[in-house]
């Protein structure tokens, strides 16, 4: 086994005894952080998937967040008020909710990315914040949900067999789905359509003249890592149980994106190492002092200027990352 | 007509405070390809400035001086401590690096000077309003406004068309190393724009101060707007910014006096309400989109 596995394999060991872990040391607030680690780590392995393998730097990728979770409050403002959605009665069922909503996330990934794509550089980072800044003001405009103070949820999607009310089992549900997340997108980075996306964001010219139609491969990455931001969204506001358009704010893009840098771009594992990390520093910071952004803002500008292949690359040779 | 008139003068002042902002952006964009964020906390930092100032001496002129002073030397700071080591660094690099000085400006206004700055007074040459035609009277502290961008958008013109200076910013965004090669120290004439950029921040400030809300966070806001103006008019040129900031002002006070008259001829009150109220905040997210699918370059884009 190399490095790489071992702390892979130590990342692993520790989300899967956290639960045991929180109970023995007399401290099970650990559960919902760690949850949260979870959840942002989901949305910055998608967003690696295209600011790291495909160079593109989406600064709206929030909107699929938000969307994601809107998709869960709305469903479950008009299941509970017996209004029904065109229709529809409504469900709390997660089997056919959550696939919904992820759906929802790549059809709104297909049509933004279809789009921002006809742009590059940029003008790339100026149109996709613009679609994440019309969803956002959509969602304020919308007081039927709320508008700017957001939508709270009365209960968690339900699984059968599972009680996702309890802590410990949501967490594990959520680590499962990491897991299988991160799988996938191992499997998507290391197929031939990954090396392909590489190879654009290398040296487009030279892949076109390779035969490699950029908007195909580029539109695709753009799409799973819409819905798995989507998913993640998902499972937020099944965590928090409220959504509000701040989910969706450009701010929370720039979040994502410092999660990514952070842990380390273009590996998928720096990223969850990245979520924990600004997380937790977030949760230490805000602890100590109400002016937590006194500090918090510097160091995201060290970590642009000094940290080159961020946390992950710190732990892992280079020659056995990505 | 007269409602007519009076939306297309608030657009005006609207364009002028868009452009006062966008002018730097796009030049510190066309000249070093960096993308700022922090633009718009020296016009937050102009305003608080302006706003303390204006408390402790009554004065409208130290305001001015106060505001245009201190988003200055804070646009060196910034420019000194982090801007410099960006310039050959990739776009997303400068975003996140410039969002995390954004974060550190509010909170450090906020300590500064508390989260509810003194609310600051029109001064009393500026009060009051004019007739400009019979049953139009319009505030005069918004027609100087409207003045001060057009003095603004006169001498930015005259001093990039005229002056040596303004020949060497022309070169600069069209071929910075060619530029270098020559032995002009780019890095020196860089540091001039930017901070040049941050003085216009701190007017568009001290102009804002008392007929806007001063509070935490009212750069970002603007400066996503400036951002918008500089990619509908195409980023490096201030040509293109002038001409985005009219698009994006006037199209903000056409949208907001007749989106909610079209609108509610269409459907019921109760959904025209909210639908137009987004509408006129997305219009700017909206038009860039148009443009940019039409027209990628922007609509005036920088001659190379």
């Amino acid at each position: 086994m190399t490095r790489k596995d071992w702390i892979n394999l130590a990342g692993l060991a520790v989300f899967v005894l956290l639960p045991t872990i929180a109970q023995t040391v007399g401290q099970p607030f650990l559960v919902n952080l760690f949850t949260r680690f979870l959840i942002y780590a989901i949305a910055a392995v998608s967003l690696d998937l295209i600011l790291g393998y495909g160079a593109l730097v989406s600064f709206g990728h929030a909107a699929f967040f938000g969307l994601g979770g809107y998709v869960i409050g709305i469903v479950a403002f008009h299941t509970a008020d017996g209004s029904g959605l065109f229709g529809w009665a409504g469900t709390g069922q997660a089997l056919i909710l959550w696939p919904l909503a992820v759906a929802t996330c790549a059809l709104a990934g297909l049509v933004i990315g279809f789009l921002s794509l006809r742009t590059s550089g940029v003008q790339f980072i100026m149109i996709t914040l613009a679609f994440g800044q019309m969803l956002y003001f959509l969602l304020v405009g919308l007081m039927v949900y709320g508008g700017d103070d957001g939508l709270a949820i009365k209960r968690r999607n339900t699984l059968p067999g599972l009680d996702l009310r309890d802590a410990s089992t949501y967490y594990y549900l959520c680590t499962a789905l990491l897991i299988g997340w991160v799988y996938l997108c191992r499997r998507i980075v290391g197929s031939r359509f990954g090396m392909a996306l590489r190879s654009l964001k290398q040296n487009r010219r030279r892949s076109v003249a390779l035969g490699y139609a950029p908007l195909r491969y580029q539109l695709t990455a753009f799409t799973v890592s819409a819905a798995g931001t989507g998913l993640a969204g998902v499972l937020w506001a099944n965590y928090a149980l409220f959504v509000s358009p701040d989910m969706t704010a450009w701010q929370k893009s720039g979040e994502l994106m410092a999660m990514v840098i952070l842990g380390g771009m273009g590996s998928i594992f720096g990223p969850i190492l990245g979520a924990c990390a600004f997380i937790g520093l977030e949760q230490v910071l805000t602890a100590w002092t109400e002016h937590w952004m006194l500090v918090m803002g510097p160091v995201l500008v060290l970590i642009v200027l000094f940290g080159k292949r961020g946390l992950y690359g710190l732990l892992v040779p280079e020659r056995e990352h990505g | 007509m007269l409602k007519f008139i009076e939306q297309a003068l608030n657009g005006l002042q609207y364009s002028a405070l868009l452009f006062l902002l966008s002018a730097g952006l796009t030049l510190v964009f066309g000249i070093m390809n960096v993308i700022n964020l922090t633009h718009g906390s020296f016009y937050m930092v102009g305003a608080f400035c302006a706003a303390a100032a204006a408390a402790a001496t009554g004065s409208f002129l130290a305001a001015i001086v106060a505001a245009v002073a201190g988003a200055g030397v804070y646009g060196l700071l910034v420019e000194l401590l982090v801007i410099r080591h960006l310039y050959r660094r990739d776009h997303l690099d400068q975003v996140l690096a410039t969002l995390g000085m954004v974060l550190f400006t509010n909170e450090l206004v906020t300590v500064l000077f508390g989260r509810s700055p003194p609310f600051m007074d029109i001064p009393p040459a500026l009060a009051g309003s004019v007739e400009l035609l019979p049953g139009l009277a319009y505030p005069v502290m918004r027609l100087a406004f409207i003045g001060a961008g057009v003095v603004v958008a006169v001498g930015l013109w005259l001093l990039i068309s005229r002056t040596r200076v303004g020949m060497l910013v022309r070169a600069g965004a069209d071929d910075g190393e060619m530029v270098d090669a020559l032995g002009v120290d780019v890095r020196r004439l860089f540091m001039l724009v930017f901070v040049m950029g941050a003085l216009l921040c701190g007017f568009a400030g001290v102009m804002s101060a008392p007929l806007l809300a001063v509070q935490i966070g009212m750069g970002e806001r603007i400066l996503i707007t400036a951002f918008v103006v500089i990619v509908i008019g195409g980023v490096g040129s201030v040509r293109g910014a002038l001409i985005g900031s009219l698009v994006i002002g006037m199209s903000d006070a056409f949208g907001r006096a007749y989106i909610p008259l079209l609108l509610g001829r269409l459907m019921p009150s109760q959904l025209s309400d909210p639908l137009s109220s987004s509408l006129i905040s997305a219009s700017a997210y909206i038009l860039m989109a148009l443009v940019l699918l039409f027209r990628p370059l922007g609509l005036a884009p920088a001659r190379h």
